[in-house]
C-alpha cells in the first residue's frame, strides 16, 4: 500500500497515513485531487478506480471514506477486506465507533491503525492479537512510569 | 486510558469556529502557546502539546516547528513521549528532511530496548520514513531481531526488512537465510511476515527466486493446512481461515510457479483444491478465489485448471456485485490474448456491461470488447459498440473511435460496410477522431470505386445535414469535389432520390467556407472541392471563379495561396485547367507522396515551377571520368579507395541537379542567403571570376561551406560550374548551385553549400576545381584549400 486516507463527506482529512516519501506539497495535491475525485463518484459505483498510475480503493462507512493507494499487482479485493478490518478494530476499541471519536482521539486511530500494518503491509492477522497489543500499550502509558522492569516483558502476541 | 483534556478542548474549540478566519485565529493562538511550551525545556504535557499540533497539521497548517519537539521526544525515557514522539516523526519527517536523520541514533536504541512496545515503535518508524542511510545503518539489527525474539518483535522486524529491501535492494542478500526459516514458524502474523519478505526478495532478485524455488512444498503444505482446518475463531473471516495469509501464499506461488513446469505441478492439486472448495458467496472467499484464479493462469498449469479458472471469471462476471465484475474483466483483459476462445464465451455478458452506468466499469467493458472482435462477430459486436459510442463518456470517445476504426480496418465484411461505419463514427463523435483518420477514409473511398456514387450521395446528404463535425466535412467536402458529376447525375439505386442542382452542390460548399464552425483546413478542402468542380460541372463556372477570387485576398495564407493559384489557372492556363483537376488516379497506400487533399496543390505547385526552371539552361554533366581525376590530384593512394564513396557523392549531385524537385532549389536559394558568420576569404580569382569560401560550424563535426562566385570582368560568365574533393574519411554533400551564370560587373552571384562532415576530426582539406567559359572559352581552374577560416 502506498498511502491510505480517511476524509468526511465534506472533504476534511481525518486521517492519512504514508507509506512512500512525497513532499508536503505533493501529499497535499494529492489529498486534494484525490478526495474530489472520489466525492465525485456516485453511491453505487465501483469500489475501485484508476487514478493516475495507482489503483484507488475506497469505501464509505457512514459519513466517512476509508481510502488506500495500492499498486498495480496489489489484490484489490483483500484491499477491502483490510479496509473492513480496520474498520472492526476501531469499532471494538471504540465501542462502536463513530466519526468523532476518530476526530477526537486521532492518535489512538494512529496507534491502532500501526499494530494492524507496518510499512503498507498487514502485520497481524488476528483481531484480538491487535486488539491486545493497543491494550498493553495503552496501560503502558498510564503507567507513565520510567521503571520498565514493572511490565512483564511477556511473550504477547 | 484517561483522554488528553487539553487536546480535545483544543479540538472542539477549532470545531466550533464557524467561519475559516475564526478557525484560523484560534489555531494560531494555540500554535503560539504550543511554540512557547517547546521552549520550555521540562515540561509535563509536552506529549500533548504534541498531539495538538499533530491535530492542527492535519487540517492542513504549517507545523515544521514541531520537527525538533518530535526528535527530542523520541529520545525521552517515558513512552507515552516516545509514542506521540514517533507518530510526530511519520507526521512530519520524511527522508527527504534532514532531521530525519537525527532520529536514526533513537532507533537505533530503542531497537534494543528491553521493552517490546518501544522496539516496536522505533521499528514501525523506520518501516514508515526510513531513508536508504537509515536502512543500512540498521539493517544487521534488524536482521539480528528477526531471529532472535518473539514473535511479536519479529513479524514487525519482518515488515521492516520488507521496507530496507525495498529501499536498498542489495541488502537483500543478509535477509534471506532468515527468512527461509521462518517459513516453520507458527505464528501467522510472523509467516505473513516471512511470505511477504520473500515475494519481495524474489521480485528483486531474479537468483533469490531461484533459491526460492525449494520453498515451493512448504509453501503448499501451510496453504492445505489453512484451507482444510477446522474453525479456528482467531484467524476466521466469513468462513475463511486466514485470507489475508491465503492471499499472500498464493501471490508468492504464482511468482515461483511461472515459467517453471516442476514448480507448477507441485502446486496443482492445491490450486484445484482452492478453486473449488472456496465458499464465494461474501468478498473475502471472492478475494482468495481471485489471486488463486491470476496464479492459475500465470504458471504454467494443466488445461483442466485454466479452464476452470476462467470458469470462476465467468462467474464473477455474473455476479451482482459491481466491484467483482470489474475484477473479472481485469483478468480477462490479461489472458484475451491466450486463452481467446474461452473469453468468447463470455462474450455477451462483457458487452451488456458496456451498458453499466459506472465508468471504470465500462471502460474496462470496452477493452475487453475491441480485444474480442473477430471475423466471425464483426457485425454484431460493431453494431453494440456504435451504440455504446451514442452514449459514451467524453474521457473514453477517444479510445472507442480508434478501438472501433481499427476493428473495422482489420474485419470489415465489405468496403460499403466499412465505408457506412466510418461514416456513422464520424457523425456521432467526429471531434474525438484522430487526424489520419480524414486520409484512410479518402482512402479507403477511392479504392471503392464501385461506390462512388453511393459514397458522395451519401456524404452529401450529411454534409446537408450537419457541418460542424470536421473531418466529416473535410472527407464530405473532398468527395463533392472529387465525384461531383456522379452527384448532379441524380440517381443512385441505394439511396432515395433526391434532387441536386449544381447551385445547391455549390450553397453547401460556400455555407461550409464561409462558417465559423470550419477551421482553415476545411476550408482549403472545401475550396478545393469548389474548383475541381468547374471541371465536373458545364454551366456555373462564373459562380465558381467569382467564389474563388473572393480567397484571393483571405487573411488565412493557405486559403489565399491557393485562390491565387486557382485564380491564375482560370486567366493564364484555362487550357490545363482540365487536365490539372480531372479525377484522382486510386491512392496507393504508403506512397511516398501521398498526402490527403493536398495532392491537388502539389501539382499545381510543381508545374508553375517548371515553368520557371525551364528558363535555365541545363547543367554541364561532366563524366566520371573527371571525378576520379580530381581525386587522382590529391595523390595519395588512400585516396583511390575513397573514389567509390565520394563519386557517389558527386553523382548524387548531379541527379540533384536534373531533377530539380521544387523543395530542394528552395532550399538551395535560401541557403545562398544564409549569412556566414565569418568574413568569406577568397581562394581563387583570376579573368576577373573570384570565389570566396565561408564556413560555419554548425555541430561537433559539421562544417557548412559556402561558395560564392563572382564576375567582375566586362563579359557574361556562363557554365560556371564547381566540384569539391576531401580527405577520406570526410563526408560531402554538395548542394544543387545556385545557377551557373555570372553577369558581367558583379551584378549577380552563384552560391553553392557544401556540407562536410568530419567525424574523425582530420584536417580539414579540399581541393576545389572551378569550370566556366568566358568570352567564347572554356577555363578550368583548381585551388586546393589547406585552412579553413574560423576553424582550428
Amino acid at each position: 500500500m502506498q498511502f491510505m486516507l480517511l476524509f468526511s463527506r465534506q472533504g476534511k482529512l481525518r486521517l492519512q497515513k504514508w507509506y512512500v516519501p512525497l513532499s508536503d506539497k505533493e501529499k497535499k495535491k494529492i489529498t486534494r485531487e484525490l478526495v474530489q475525485t472520489i466525492l465525485a463518484r456516485k453511491a453505487k459505483m465501483c469500489s475501485f478506480l484508476e487514478w493516475r498510475d495507482l489503483k484507488i480503493v475506497y469505501k464509505r462507512y457512514a459519513s466517512l471514506y476509508f481510502c488506500c493507494a495500492i499498486e498495480e499487482q496489489d489484490n484489490e479485493l483483500i484491499t477491502l477486506e483490510i479496509i473492513h478490518r480496520y474498520v472492526e478494530l476501531l469499532d471494538k476499541y471504540f465501542g462502536s465507533v463513530c466519526e468523532l471519536d476518530i476526530i477526537f482521539n486521532f492518535e489512538k486511530a494512529y496507534f491502532i491503525l500501526d499494530e494492524f500494518l507496518l510499512g503498507g503491509e498487514a502485520q497481524e492477522t488476528s483481531k484480538k492479537n491487535v486488539l491486545k497489543a493497543i491494550e498493553q500499550g495503552d496501560l503502558l502509558q498510564e503507567n507513565q512510569s520510567a521503571d520498565w522492569g514493572g511490565l512483564p516483558r511477556d511473550e504477547l502476541l | 486510558m484517561s483522554p488528553s483534556i487539553p487536546l480535545q478542548e483544543m479540538i472542539r474549540a477549532i470545531r466550533s469556529a464557524r467561519t475559516q478566519c475564526e478557525e484560523r485565529g484560534v489555531i494560531q493562538r494555540e500554535c503560539a502557546a504550543i511554540r512557547a511550551q517547546f521552549r520550555q525545556s521540562d515540561n509535563d504535557g509536552r506529549s500533548h502539546n504534541l498531539a495538538k499540533l499533530l491535530y492542527v497539521h492535519m487540517l492542513g497548517y504549517p507545523a515544521h516547528f514541531g520537527q525538533m519537539e518530535c526528535v527530542r521526544m523520541i529520545a525521552s525515557p517515558r513512552y507515552s513521549e516516545k509514542r506521540v514522539g514517533y507518530l510526530g516523526a511519520m507526521m512530519l519527517l520524511d527522508e527527504k528532511q534532514d532531521a530525519s536523520l537525527l532520529i536514526t541514533n533513537s532507533i537505533k536504541n530503542d531497537l534494543s530496548h528491553s521493552s517490546q512496545y518501544v522496539q516496536s515503535l522505533a521499528l514501525c518508524t523506520l518501516a514508515c520514513i526510513g531513508s536508504a542511510e537509515m536502512c543500512k545503518d540498521l539493517a544487521p539489527e534488524i536482521d539480528r531481531l528477526l531471529r532472535a525474539s518473539n514473535s511479536y518483535i519479529k513479524k514487525k522486524a519482518a515488515l521492516c526488512a520488507i521496507h530496507i529491501v525495498r529501499k536498498v535492494p542489495d541488502l537483500g542478500e543478509l535477509f534471506i537465510p532468515t527468512a527461509r526459516s521462518l517459513l516453520a514458524e507458527k505464528h501467522h502474523g510472523v509467516l505473513h511476515g516471512a511470505v511477504v519478505l520473500i515475494t519481495v526478495l524474489c521480485e528483486c532478485n531474479p537468483e533469490t527466486l531461484e533459491r526460492f524455488r525449494k520453498t515451493v512444498p512448504d509453501l503448499v503444505r501451510i496453504m492445505k493446512s489453512l484451507v482444510t482446518s477446522g474453525y479456528s475463531p482467531e484467524h476466521d473471516v466469513a468462513g475463511i481461515s486466514d485470507p489475508f495469509l491465503q492471499v499472500r501464499i498464493l501471490r508468492l506461488l504464482r511468482i515461483l510457479g511461472r515459467n517453471n513446469e516442476a514448480s507448477s505441478d507441485t502446486m496443482n492439486d492445491l490450486l484445484a483444491q482452492v478453486a473449488t472448495n472456496t465458499d464465494s458467496t461474501k468478498t473475502v472467499g471472492n478475494a482468495v478465489l481471485y489471486e488463486t484464479v491470476l496464479t492459475v493462469l500465470d504458471i504454467k498449469s494443466e488445461s483442466g485448471l485454466r479452464i476452470l479458472a476462467v470458469n470462476i471469471l465467468g462467474r464473477f462476471l455474473l455476479n451482482n456485485d459491481r466491484n467483482i465484475r470489474y475484477i473479472a474483466m481485469t483478468s480477462l483483459q490479461k489472458i484475451v490474448g491466450t486463452d481467446h476462445i474461452a473469453v468468447q464465451r463470455h462474450r455477451g455478458t462483457i458487452v451488456d456491461c458496456l451498458k453499466d452506468p459506472d465508468a471504470s466499469v465500462k471502460r474496462r467493458a470496452l477493452d475487453l470488447s475491441l480485444a474480442l472482435v473477430s471475423a466471425s462477430n464483426i457485425r454484431s459486436m460493431m453494431k453494440e459498440l456504435l451504440v455504446f459510442l451514442s452514449c459514451c463518456p467524453p474521457e473514453l470517445r477517444a479510445e472507442a473511435t480508434s478501438g472501433i476504426f481499427h476493428a473495422a480496418e482489420r474485419y470489415a465484411p465489405s468496403q460499403r460496410w466499412h465505408i457506412d461505419t466510418i461514416l456513422h463514427v464520424l457523425t456521432t463523435a467526429g471531434g474525438d477522431v484522430r487526424d489520419e483518420t480524414v486520409p484512410n477514409l479518402i482512402l479507403l473511398i477511392t479504392n471503392a470505386s464501385e461506390l462512388h456514387c453511393y459514397t458522395v450521395h451519401k456524404l452529401y446528404r450529411a454534409l446537408l445535414t450537419d457541418i460542424s463535425q470536421q473531418p466529416l466535412v473535410q472527407v464530405a467536402c473532398w468527395c463533392v469535389g472529387e465525384y461531383g458529376d456522379l452527384l448532379l447525375r441524380g440517381e443512385c439505386q441505394e439511396m432515395e432520390p433526391i434532387e441536386v442542382t449544381a447551385d445547391s452542390v455549390l450553397d453547401a460548399l460556400e455555407t461550409v467556407l464561409q462558417s465559423h464552425m470550419s477551421t482553415p483546413t476545411t476550408r482549403g478542402f472545401a475550396l478545393t472541392a469548389t474548383m475541381k468542380l468547374s471541371t465536373r460541372i458545364d454551366d456555373n463556372v462564373d459562380r465558381i471563379r467569382s467564389i474563388v477570387s473572393i480567397y484571393g485576398s483571405c487573411i488565412d495564407v493557405e486559403l489565399q495561396q491557393r485562390a491565387v493559384e486557382y485564380n491564375a489557372l482560370f486567366k493564364k492556363y484555362d487550357h490545363m485547367r482540365a487536365a490539372v483537376l480531372e479525377r484522382m488516379p486510386v491512392i496507393e497506400r504508403n506512397s511516398p507522396g501521398h498526402r490527403n487533399g493536398d495532392s491537388m496543390g502539389d501539382v499545381i505547385k510543381e508545374a508553375e515551377v517548371d515553368k520557371v526552371k525551364r528558363r535555365e539552361p541545363p547543367l554541364p554533366q561532366p563524366p566520371a571520368t573527371q571525378v576520379c581525376d580530381l581525386l587522382d590530384l590529391l595523390g595519395d593512394s588512400e585516396e583511390s579507395v575513397r573514389a567509390g564513396p565520394a563519386q557517389g557523392g558527386t553523382v548524387t549531385v548531379q541527379s540533384t541537379n536534373t531533377a530539380k524537385p521544387a523543395g530542394e532549389d528552395l532550399l538551395d536559394l535560401l541557403g545562398g542567403f544564409e549569412p556566414t558568420p565569418l568574413a568569406p576569404v577568397t581562394v581563387y580569382e583570376k579573368n576577373g571570376v573570384t570565389l570566396t569560401l565561408g564556413c560555419e560550424k554548425h555541430s561537433d563535426s559539421g562544417v557548412t561551406v559556402t561558395l560564392k562566385g563572382c564576375n567582375s570582368s566586362d563579359s557574361d560568365v556562363t557554365s560556371f560550374a564547381l566540384q569539391a574533393a576531401v580527405p577520406k574519411s570526410v563526408h560531402l554533400h554538395m548542394k544543387a548551385p545556385s545557377g551557373d551564370t555570372l553577369p558581367a560587373g558583379g551584378l549577380a552571384h552563384v552560391t553553392q553549400l557544401v556540407l562536410l562532415d568530419n567525424p574523425s576530426k582530420v584536417n580539414l582539406k579540399m581541393r576545389i576545381r572551378i569550370s566556366y567559359s568566358s568570352g567564347g572559352s572554356s577555363i578550368q581552374d583548381t585551388v586546393q584549400i589547406d585552412s579553413f577560416p574560423g576553424l582550428s
